[in-house]
């Protein structure tokens, strides 16, 4: 069996699977798990170029993904009447004025020389910095605040279309990327991954906290869906052209518009893959791919042929970035809601881990078929140990302790079972289900 | 008097929370270091590996209470720790054996080793959720406050009072003996000695004759009693919940690095540098100032740099700053 038929046998496994579950239990369950799959599949890509490419250890996929899940709120959403013009100025004034202490006490450090002057004058410049931006930034921030809290509370966005929203959660996520990469790459591996880890909670604080920016923990709904090619199930319920599409195909006429609003996703979600995966394949085959491959194998080596290790690495860790940025815009833009509450690295970084190695890191359509896979088990291993708990307990009495724990606990199979998948995968078949060439 | 006042409303606030925040966190920081000492590799299932040590305590504990079993007014979870310890020593016993000496024997770089504890973190959280859930739960018991405010404030007659709970001193007293024995260990004891040798020179111990496993079976043991320990004493401290572990992961991290990876000494000052800047970052600073600023100067905000849900933010930059400038933390690590 060649490679080639090998590959294409377990894309087509991993399509029976999620067909399987199409006519089991729903289409809309299937096509669901099919837009979550392009979505981590893009998150995979974007973790493989790190880690597979150029063996970048980044825990911090999940901050990645929630800045561009802001973007969307940043760029779609219509802007709050007058927040503007209450405090809206001010707050952007205030982070340009943090910024620009951080910029000053960064040039003091690289221009003034060392010693306990340049301690001294850091620290003040630090300190007056924050008092000036937190007298410029708290009244301003309150005031946007206050303006209708139940319903937005918050600066709004630049009502654009949804999917200029997309590369602008790409570049919201670069931005993130090369801050922190210019801090911790360099370094050893380990403090790439706690720095990572770091800011990725952060994030998640900032988009919780900063109730101007995207209302916090109180959510935002109602973000406008890609039109034309994602409608609106009402809308298309009363389309007398889509209700005679949907009795030609013998479906109810809900059903028909739920289906057809997911496919509309699937489709766009498709080309974003595409595009990407085939940029991923041809940046892989460059000289460009190789030479990242050649610092990943051997840096010193590398390093002696005249490579820049660290702004190499800085390049590929930022491009990875802007990658899961991109998919955290595209799943926002799926639920049409940001909440920031729902964002655990558990799900969304370990897990996108999880997929790479399963796949295979290294090689993108590895990464793609592992994202497939892993999603598929994340969602059915739950009703699968459901399954399960109630046949081990089916001898156990009615009523007992025992039994309603198991079954109760059985959701927490999940995390279990992508943990041994991890290992198991990891001792026994390292290099993952399609190998790196 | 005012003086006096400020001084107590600090130590009430600031003092004796991050005293006691400050033990848990180098408890944790000391696990990490000697994991990296020792196995040379950063262990992200460690919040995990206290959550695992605090649940046995936490069932072991009702199970005592429901036996009718009480430690007076101490509570009852330290009678429950030597169990939690064994559980916790056999669980990571089990996953060295199982899991990391494949890696080790392989001489796996040590990122591949940082990716298995990730595996083994989801393990580990899998099964303690499994087992008690993923809520919180209470088992603190025994007398809650060695002195309360109101009392404090009647003997003293300052408007101000001291409250010190139980948990906080019994984390201080159970964390100093913890380290002293792990020092006295580490310095005194023919194993301790063999351990350091082999965390400064690997080959050299080798030569000499040191058995690897051994000394990595011993770091394991004393990791898992420090995990559980240090789990407990947070639990008991604020409230047992399997998420919040995980969470504990990024302070400890940056404990363990601002004091130099792989330097026990180092990772006690780090926890308590980590601790200190938290809560004074966090803590609204206006009681304390209205004592101490004359009249009509009194601040009008809250004088808090940052909201408390912002206590991460400052472990990350502390240890931002430190790997900018002092990579090797404060104290020298063998990390390069």
């Amino acid at each position: 069996m060649t490679e080639t038929v090998k590959n294409t046998l377990l894309f087509v496994v991993v399509g029976c699977l999620i067909l399987l579950s199409g006519f089991t239990q729903s289409w809309n369950a299937a096509i669901l798990i099919l837009n979550m799959g392009l979505i981590s599949a893009i998150m995979a890509i974007g973790v493989n170029l790190q880690w597979g490419f150029a063996g970048l250890f980044n825990v911090g996929v999940m901050g990645f993904v929630a800045l561009g899940g802001l973007a969307v709120v940043l760029v779609s959403t219509p802007p709050t009447d007058g927040a503007w013009s209450a405090g809206g100025y001010g707050i952007v004034l205030a982070l340009l004025l943090g910024a620009a202490t951080v910029v000053a006490a960064v040039l003091v450090v690289q221009k003034m020389p060392r010693g306990r002057v340049q301690t001294l004058v850091i620290i003040a410049i630090l300190i007056a910095g924050f008092f000036i931006y937190r007298a410029v930034f708290d009244p301003n921030a309150a005031a946007v605040e206050a303006i209708d809290p139940a319903v937005a509370g918050n600066l709004g966005g630049l009502n654009l279309p949804v999917l200029l929203a997309w590369p602008a959660g790409g570049l919201l996520a670069a931005g993130a990327a090369w801050l922190i990469g210019k801090t911790a790459l360099g370094l050893r591996s380990d403090y790439l991954a706690i720095a990572t880890l770091g800011i990725a909670e952060i994030i998640i604080a900032v988009m919780k906290n900063e109730d101007w920016l995207a209302r916090g923990v109180k959510n935002v709904y109602g973000i406008p869906r890609p039109a034309p090619v994602v409608g609106y199930e009402v809308e298309l319920q009363n389309d007398p052209s889509f209700i005679a599409r949907a009795d030609w195909l013998g479906l109810d006429l809900v059903t028909a518009s739920t289906l057809s609003v997911k496919l509309g996703y699937s489709l766009l979600f498709l080309i974003v893959l595409l595009v990407l995966l085939w940029m991923a394949q041809m940046a892989l085959r460059s000289p460009w791919g190789r030479m990242m491959r050649a610092i990943r194998d051997n840096e010193v080596a590398a390093e002696a042929m005249g490579k820049d290790v660290t702004r190499r690495h800085l390049q590929i860790f930022v491009l990875g970035s802007a990658v899961c940025g991109i998919a955290g815009a595209m799943m926002t833009t799926l639920d049409g809601q940001l909440t920031p509450g729902a964002y655990q690295p558990l799900r969304f970084t370990f897990l996108v881990w999880v997929m790479v190695i399963v796949g295979g890191s290294g090689n993108n359509f590895g990464s793609v078929l592992g994202a497939f896979l892993i999603w598929f088990l994340w969602v059915q291993v739950e009703p699968i140990g459901q399954w399960l708990m109630n046949l081990i307990t089916v001898g156990m009495p009615d009523g007992s302790a025992l039994k309603a724990h198991l079954i109760e606990s059985a959701a927490h199979m999940r995390l279990f079972t992508m943990g041994l998948i991890l290992l198991i995968v990891l001792r026994f078949s390292p290099r993952g289900l399609i190998p790196e060439k | 008097m005012d003086f006096l006042n400020a001084l107590v409303a600090l130590s009430n606030f600031v003092l004796v929370p991050a005293i006691a925040y400050g033990s848990q966190l180098a408890l944790g920081a000391l696990g990490v270091t000697l994991i990296y000492g020792i196995l040379r590799f950063s262990n992200f299932a460690h919040g995990d590996t206290m959550a695992f040590g605090a649940m046995i305590a936490v069932l072991v504990t009702w199970g005592l209470q429901a036996a009718g079993v009480s430690f007076g007014p101490l509570p009852t979870a330290l009678l429950a720790l030597p169990f939690a310890i064994l559980g916790c020593i056999v669980l990571v016993l089990v996953t060295d054996r199982m899991v990391y000496r494949f890696y080790r024997e392989q001489k796996a770089k040590p990122v591949i080793l940082v990716i298995v504890s990730m595996g083994v973190m989801f393990i580990m959280n899998g099964l303690v959720r499994f087992i008690i859930g993923p809520d919180d739960q209470r088992f603190s018991d025994g007398a809650r406050f060695l002195i309360r405010a109101r009392d404090f404030k009647e003997w003293t007659g300052l408007s101000e009072g001291l409250a010190i709970r139980t948990s906080q001193v019994i984390t201080v007293v159970v964390a100093v003996a913890a380290v002293a024995a792990l020092f006295w260990f580490l310095n005194k004891t023919r194993t301790g000695k063999s351990m350091r040798a082999y965390s400064d020179n690997e080959d050299l111990a080798l030569l000499s004759g040191i058995n690897p496993e051994r000394v990595v079976m011993i770091t394991w043991i004393l990791v898992a009693a420090l995990a559980t320990t240090a789990g407990v004493l947070y639990g008991l401290d604020k409230s047992f919940k399997p998420f919040v572990y995980f969470q504990l992961l990024l302070p400890i991290f940056a404990s363990a690095i601002v004091g130099g990876l792989g330097n026990p000494l180092g990772a006690i000052a780090g926890g308590f540098i980590i601790a200190f800047s938290e809560v004074t970052i966090t803590y609204a600073w206006k009681k304390v100032l209205t004592y101490l600023a004359p009249e009509n100067l009194e601040p009008s905000g809250l004088v808090q740099f940052l909201s408390t849900d912002y206590k991460f933010a400052v472990s990350f930059v502390i240890l931002l700053i430190v790997l900018l400038f002092k990579p090797t933390g404060l104290f020298k690590g063998n990390a390069v």
